[in-house]
C-alpha cells in the first residue's frame, strides 16, 4: 500500500489562515470604520471588515474569549501559523478589493460573450475535470494528507470516487438537463404552448470549506459549469495543501478565462463577498453563512448555504449490533475522523442498551483502528491547533471529563485525538450545544426509544437524522416527525452519496440542494417561456367590462365552459 | 419591550405550538383550510370587490379576472394536486446498493410570514398562502397598509373561514413589519420592491431563515414591425389591455416600456390611441374601466417622472392627472431621454414609453444592458427572433404574443431572476417553495459491505473502486483474486 513520506509535521509548517497568538488580528472593541467581527467557521475565528455587517450582537462572544486565550496562551511551536490579517494584509486590503472586482469584471465579460451557455463548453470542462482527477489523483491525495492527515483510502473513497462519479453523471445527463420541459397549459392560456428553460445565472462563487477541501470545492464547480456558468472558487484556507493545488490545477486544466480560483483568508473572501453575485454556495458553519447570507442581501443574490448541525443516531434495541456499530464507526471515525458535516453528533438509546451498544463499539473501534488509536494510520488527525484546543475544551468540561468510557487520550503536538465515547453528559454541556465536528461521541440514554423524539426535535434542525430500528412502525414517525435535511435508516451518511436524492440543509442546517441534477438547477434559473399565437384572442379579457363579458370570464376561468 | 412585539411573540408561540402538534400536517386538514378559503373568496365576493374599488377603483371585472378568478382556479388546482404533491417520489438507486430503497418527501417548514402587497391585495396575499397551507405550515399574512380596506377585510374575514389557531393575520405599516422580520421564520415570503426585498433578505440572513422575493423591474415588450392588420389588432389589444387595465399600471408584470423599430412606431402609436379610446373611453376617469393610483404619495412619485420638460416634450397621448381623485390617463410616450428617471426607474403606473430602434434585433442588447426583468414580452412571428430572446437575455419568464398571462399559468413557475427576485411560485411551484425536500434512505441490516470500513488496505481499495464504478466483473475478479492492482 501506498505511504506518503510526509510526516504530519512537516505538512503543517505550511498552514496559513490561523492566526491564532497574533493578537492584531483581535482589535475588540470595534473600530468606527471598519467593524471587525470575530466569527467561525464553523469555529475558527474569522475577522470580517464589513461595515453592514449587522451580526455583532449575535456572537456568542466569551466562549471564542475563552478559545482564544487558551490557545494564545500556548506555545504552538511548528504549529505555529500565519497571520490572517496582518499589517501588510491590511495595507493590501485595498489592492485585494481591487482585485477581486478586477476578476469578477472579467468573468462577466466572458459569460456576456456566451461561451460559457454552449454545451461544447460545457462539455470540455467537465472532461478537463474528469482528465484532471485521473490523471493528478496522486497529488491530491498528498494534498489531503499533508491537511489531514487523511488516508489514502479514506481519501479515495469519499472524495476523489466521488468527485468522479459525479463529473460522469453530468457528462452523461448534461444533454437531458439541458433540455426545455414542456409545461401543460390551461383554457385560460388557451390556444398556447409553453416550457420551461433552465438557464445559467451568470457570474457565480463557491466558497467551500477545509474538511473535505477537494470534494465541496470540485463537486459544487461541476454544477455551475454544467449548468453554464462563470464560476469563481474561493477553496479554504484551513487547508492550504489542497487550496494551492486547486489554484494550480485549475488553472492548468480549465479555461482561465470563465473558471478562476481565488486563494486567500478572510481579507480575500470579504472582497468576493463585496461583489455582485448571481449565485452563492457556501460550505461551512451557520455563523459565517450568516455573513454570506447578509452580504448577498446586498446584491439580492440568491444563496445555497450547506452548514452542518448536530446529526443524531437513534439506536433501537432490536438491531444487528455489530452491523450497527461498524455503520455508526464508518459514520463518525471513518469519516475524517469527526469532522464531517453529516457525521454522527450524538447517539441516543435505551438505558438498557447502552452498555451493550458500547461494547460493540469497543469491539469494533479495536478492531478497525486496532488497540492503541493513536498509532492507527487509518485515522484523520484534528485539521488544527485550534480545533484540537476546541475539541480539548469541549472534553475538560467539569461535568463532562467524568463521563468518557471510551478513549479520551490525545497528542497534541500531532494533532490526535482517539475515538473517545461519553455516556449520559449533561444536556446543557458544551458539547451538547455546539456541533463537535471530532472524535467525540456522547451517547445519550431515554427510557423509551421514542424519548428520543424530543431530544432531537428540541435542538435546531440537523443536516441528517439516522435511525437504527428493524421496528416498522418506528421507523415510519421517524420518517414523518423527525425534520431534518435527510433521514437515513439503518446506516450513516450513505444518503449523501446517492446522485438521485437531493443534498442540502433546512433551519439551521443550511437552505438549498446540490448533488446530481439539484447541483445543475442550483445554478440555474428555470425561465418559464410562453408561446402564444395572435389567434383566439377573446375580447372578454378587455375593458369596457360589460355583463356578459363578466359572465363568460368567470366560465372561462373557473373552467367551466357550461357556465 | 413593545406592546406589538409582546402580541407577536405571544402569536408565534401559539403558532409554533400548533405546527408542533403536527395538525397541520394532516391532508384532511389542508383540504378543510384550502376550501374555508374557497368559501371565503365566493361568499365575500360583494365585499372584496368594494373593498378594492375603495382601495384602487378596481373595476370588479378587472378584480374578478385578475384576483377573485385566478385565486378560485388556483384553489382548485391545489385541491386537486394535493394528495400527489405531497406522497414522496422514489429516487433511482444503482443496484450496488441492494436492499436499500430511496425516496424524496416532502415536509412543511414549520412557521412562515408572508407580507404582500397593495397592488393585487387579494391575490398577492392569498395565492402564497394556498402554497403555505397546502405545504403544511402555520403562517402569519400581513397585508399592505396601503390597501387598507382590503386589508382590514381580511383581517375580519381569514378568522372566520381559516383554522385561526394555524393562520393569523397581523395589519400595520413600517413599523410592525420590521417587529415581525426579527421575529425568527422558517421561511418569508415577499412581494414587493427590490428596496425592501434586500431589507428583508438581510433581516432573514440572521436566523438563516430562506426567503422568497417577488419583485418587479422594468418589463419590456419587444414588437416586432407585424405585418398583417389581424396581427397589429390582437398586439394592441393585448398590450393595451395588460398595460393600463391590470390596475393601471401599478402591476410587476405590466409592460414598463416597448421597443418597436422606428418605421413601425406611428402605426403602433395610432392603433394604440385609437385602442385605448376602445377600451376606456373619450373619458377614462368617468367611465370607471381603469384603476386609480393607490395613493398620494406614489401619485407625486409619477407626477414627477413626468416633470422633466425633456420627458414632457416626449408625450405623444394622454399626460392629464387629476390629483384629488388620483387618477392618471393612459399615457404614451416616445423616445423619452434614456437617462431620465422614467426610463431607471420601474413606473409602476400608466404611463407607456416606446423606445425606437433601428432594427427589432437592437432590443436583445437594449434589454441585456439593463438588471434582469420579471417579464419580457415580444410580439413576433419571427422564429429565429423568437429563439434568439429565450436564449441570449435572462428574465423570470418570457412571453411570446401576449402579456400578464403569464400569471394565470399554473403549470408555470412564476418569479424572478436577479432584480426582479428570487424563488418560485404558482401551481405546485408554491407548494415546493413552502416545503423543503427531505431524502430519505433506508437500509436493511442483511447486506453490508464488510470493505466499507478500516482498517484499511490495497484490497479494500480496489474492491471500493470497482464499486463506485458499478463493475460487478471487476468486484467478482477481486474478490476471486483474479485482479491485483489498479
Amino acid at each position: 500500500m501506498r505511504r506518503f513520506p510526509v510526516t504530519p509535521k512537516q505538512g503543517c509548517s505550511v498552514v496559513t489562515g490561523l492566526q491564532l497568538g497574533d493578537n492584531r488580528a483581535f482589535t475588540y472593541p470595534f473600530t468606527s470604520k471598519t467593524a471587525q467581527i470575530h466569527l467561525s467557521f464553523p469555529y475558527s475565528f474569522i475577522s470580517f471588515n464589513s461595515p453592514y455587517l449587522l451580526l455583532q450582537g449575535q456572537i456568542p462572544r466569551n466562549r471564542y474569549e475563552i478559545y482564544r486565550k487558551k490557545a494564545v496562551a500556548k506555545d504552538f511551536g511548528p504549529w505555529k501559523t500565519l497571520p490572517i490579517m496582518g499589517e501588510e494584509e491590511k495595507q493590501q486590503k485595498f489592492g485585494v478589493e481591487e482585485e477581486a472586482a478586477l476578476v469578477v469584471k472579467e468573468l462577466r465579460k466572458s459569460f456576456r460573450s456566451g461561451k460559457t451557455k454552449s454545451y461544447e463548453w460545457r462539455v470540455s470542462q467537465l472532461q478537463s475535470i474528469d482528465k484532471m482527477v485521473h490523471e493528478r489523483e496522486k497529488e491530491i491525495t498528498e494534498a489531503l494528507y499533508k491537511d489531514l492527515s487523511k488516508p489514502e483510502i479514506e481519501a479515495f473513497v469519499s472524495e476523489i470516487s466521488m468527485t468522479k462519479s459525479s463529473c460522469k453523471l453530468a457528462l452523461r445527463e448534461l444533454k437531458r438537463w439541458m433540455t426545455p420541459e414542456e409545461a401543460k397549459t390551461s383554457l385560460t392560456t388557451f390556444p398556447s404552448s409553453a416550457e420551461i428553460v433552465p438557464e445559467p445565472l451568470g457570474v457565480v462563487l463557491v466558497i467551500s470549506s477545509w474538511n473535505y477541501p477537494f470534494l465541496l470545492s470540485i463537486d459544487p464547480v461541476i454544477g455551475a459549469i454544467a449548468a453554464g456558468n462563470t464560476v469563481v472558487l474561493k477553496p479554504s484556507e484551513t487547508a492550504p495543501a489542497t487550496s494551492t493545488l486547486l489554484a494550480k490545477l485549475l488553472k492548468e486544466y480549465l479555461d482561465q478565462s470563465t473558471i478562476r480560483v481565488v486563494e486567500g483568508a478572510v481579507a480575500v473572501t470579504s472582497a468576493l463577498l463585496d461583489q455582485k453575485w448571481d449565485k452563492i454556495l457556501f460550505t461551512g458553519g451557520g455563523k459565517v453563512g450568516r455573513i454570506v447570507l447578509t452580504a448577498a442581501a446586498k446584491h439580492l443574490t440568491p444563496v445555497v448555504l450547506e452548514l452542518g448541525g448536530k446529526c443524531p443516531a437513534v439506536v433501537d434495541s432490536n438491531v444487528n449490533l455489530q452491523v450497527a456499530a461498524r455503520r455508526i464507526i464508518a459514520g463518525k471515525w471513518a469519516c475524517n475522523n469527526g469532522q464531517a458535516c453529516v457525521g454522527v453528533d450524538y447517539v441516543i438509546t435505551t438505558k438498557d442498551f447502552a452498555p451493550k451498544l458500547i461494547d460493540s463499539l469497543r469491539n469494533e473501534l479495536e478492531e478497525f483502528f486496532g488497540k492503541d488509536p493513536m498509532e492507527s494510520r487509518d485515522l484523520s488527525r484534528i485539521v488544527n491547533s485550534f480545533h484540537f484546543t476546541r475539541l480539548a475544551t469541549l472534553l475538560n468540561e467539569d461535568k463532562v471529563s467524568d463521563k468518557i468510557v471510551l478513549g479520551g487520550q490525545r497528542n497534541e503536538n500531532q494533532l490526535k485525538i482517539a475515538p473517545t465515547i461519553l455516556l449520559d453528559v449533561p444536556e446543557d454541556s458544551l458539547i451538547m450545544q455546539e456541533e463537535i465536528f471530532g472524535p467525540l461521541l456522547p451517547i445519550l440514554t431515554v427510557e423509551n426509544i421514542e424519548d428520543s423524539f424530543d431530544v432531537i426535535c428540541s435542538k435546531p434542525k440537523p443536516l441528517a437524522a439516522y435511525c437504527f430500528t428493524n421496528d416498522q412502525q418506528l421507523k415510519k414517525k421517524f420518517v414523518q416527525n423527525i425534520p431534518a435535511g435527510g433521514v437515513l435508516i439503518n446506516d450513516t451518511v450513505l444518503h449523501s452519496t446517492v446522485s438521485s436524492l437531493p443534498f442540502g440543509g433546512v433551519g439551521e442546517s443550511g437552505m438549498g440542494y446540490y448533488h446530481g441534477k439539484f447541483s445543475f438547477d442550483a445554478f440555474s434559473h428555470k425561465k418559464a417561456v410562453l408561446y402564444r399565437s395572435f389567434d383566439g384572442d377573446s375580447s372578454i379579457r378587455y375593458p369596457p367590462y360589460t355583463p356578459r363579458r363578466q359572465r363568460l370570464l368567470k366560465a372561462v376561468i373557473s373552467g367551466n365552459i357550461l357556465g | 419591550m413593545d406592546s406589538i412585539v409582546i402580541d407577536l411573540e405571544r402569536d408565534l408561540d401559539e403558532l409554533r405550538g400548533y405546527y408542533r402538534s403536527g395538525k397541520t400536517k394532516d391532508v384532511t386538514w389542508r383540504k378543510s383550510q384550502l376550501k374555508g378559503m374557497l368559501s371565503l373568496i365566493k361568499e365575500r365576493e360583494g365585499d372584496i370587490f368594494k373593498a378594492l374599488k375603495e382601495d384602487l377603483g378596481k373595476h370588479h371585472v378587472e378584480a374578478f379576472r385578475d384576483e377573485v378568478g385566478v385565486l378560485t382556479k388556483s384553489i382548485k388546482f391545489a385541491l386537486n394536486g394535493l394528495q400527489g404533491w405531497m406522497s414522496s417520489k422514489k429516487a433511482k438507486l444503482p443496484a450496488v446498493a441492494l436492499l436499500s430503497s430511496a425516496v424524496v418527501l416532502p415536509e412543511p417548514l414549520g412557521v412562515v410570514l408572508i407580507i404582500s402587497s397593495w397592488n393585487f391585495p387579494f391575490g398577492l396575499c392569498l395565492e402564497p398562502l394556498i402554497g403555505a397551507i397546502a405545504a403544511g405550515n402555520t403562517m402569519v399574512v400581513k397585508p399592505s397598509e396601503l390597501a387598507p380596506a382590503c386589508s382590514s377585510l381580511l383581517a375580519n374575514a381569514i378568522p372566520d373561514y381559516l383554522d385561526n389557531k394555524a393562520v393569523k393575520v397581523v395589519q400595520g405599516g413600517s413599523v410592525v413589519g420590521q417587529r415581525l422580520l426579527q421575529q425568527k421564520w422558517d421561511k418569508i415570503f415577499f412581494t414587493g420592491s427590490s428596496q425592501v426585498g434586500r431589507l428583508v433578505m438581510s433581516e432573514a440572513a440572521k436566523h438563516l431563515t430562506p426567503v422568497t422575493l417577488e419583485l418587479g423591474g422594468k418589463c419590456p415588450a419587444v414588437v416586432d414591425s407585424l405585418s398583417w392588420s389581424w396581427d397589429q389588432e390582437a398586439a394592441v389589444n393585448r398590450i393595451t389591455g395588460a398595460k393600463f387595465g391590470a390596475c393601471a399600471g401599478q402591476a410587476c408584470i405590466a409592460v414598463d416600456y416597448i421597443l418597436v423599430t422606428k418605421e413601425f412606431t406611428s402605426t403602433l402609436v395610432a392603433l394604440m390611441k385609437a385602442k385605448i379610446k376602445d377600451m376606456f373611453g373619450e373619458n377614462p376617469r368617468e367611465t370607471n374601466s381603469m384603476s386609480r393610483i393607490v395613493n398620494k404619495q406614489h401619485f407625486l412619485r409619477l407626477k414627477r417622472l413626468l416633470s422633466d420638460p425633456n420627458v414632457q416634450k416626449s408625450i405623444v397621448y394622454g399626460g392629464s392627472m387629476d390629483e384629488e381623485n388620483l387618477f392618471i390617463e393612459p399615457t404614451i410616450l416616445v423616445d423619452p431621454p434614456l437617462d431620465a428617471e422614467i426610463m431607471k426607474e420601474e413606473i409602476f403606473g400608466p404611463f407607456l414609453p416606446i423606445i425606437t430602434l433601428n432594427d427589432i434585433k437592437e432590443s436583445i442588447e437594449f434589454i441585456n444592458s439593463r438588471p434582469k426583468p420579471l417579464a419580457i414580452y415580444a410580439f413576433t412571428k419571427n422564429e429565429a427572433l423568437r429563439k434568439r430572446i429565450v436564449s441570449e437575455t435572462s428574465s423570470g419568464s418570457v412571453v411570446f404574443n401576449d402579456a400578464i398571462i403569464q400569471y394565470a399559468a399554473d403549470n408555470m413557475p412564476f418569479g424572478g431572476v436577479g432584480e426582479s427576485g428570487q424563488g418560485k411560485y404558482h401551481g405546485k411551484a408554491s407548494f415546493d417553495t413552502f416545503s423543503h425536500y427531505k431524502a430519505v434512505a433506508r437500509r436493511s441490516f442483511l447486506t453490508d459491505f464488510w470493505y466499507r470500513s478500516p482498517p484499511w488496505n490495497e484490497y479494500k481499495l480496489l474492491l471500493i473502486e470497482a464499486t463506485y464504478n458499478f463493475d460487478y466483473l471487476g468486484m467478482l475478479l477481486v474478490i476471486l483474486g483474479l485482479k491485483r492492482s489498479r
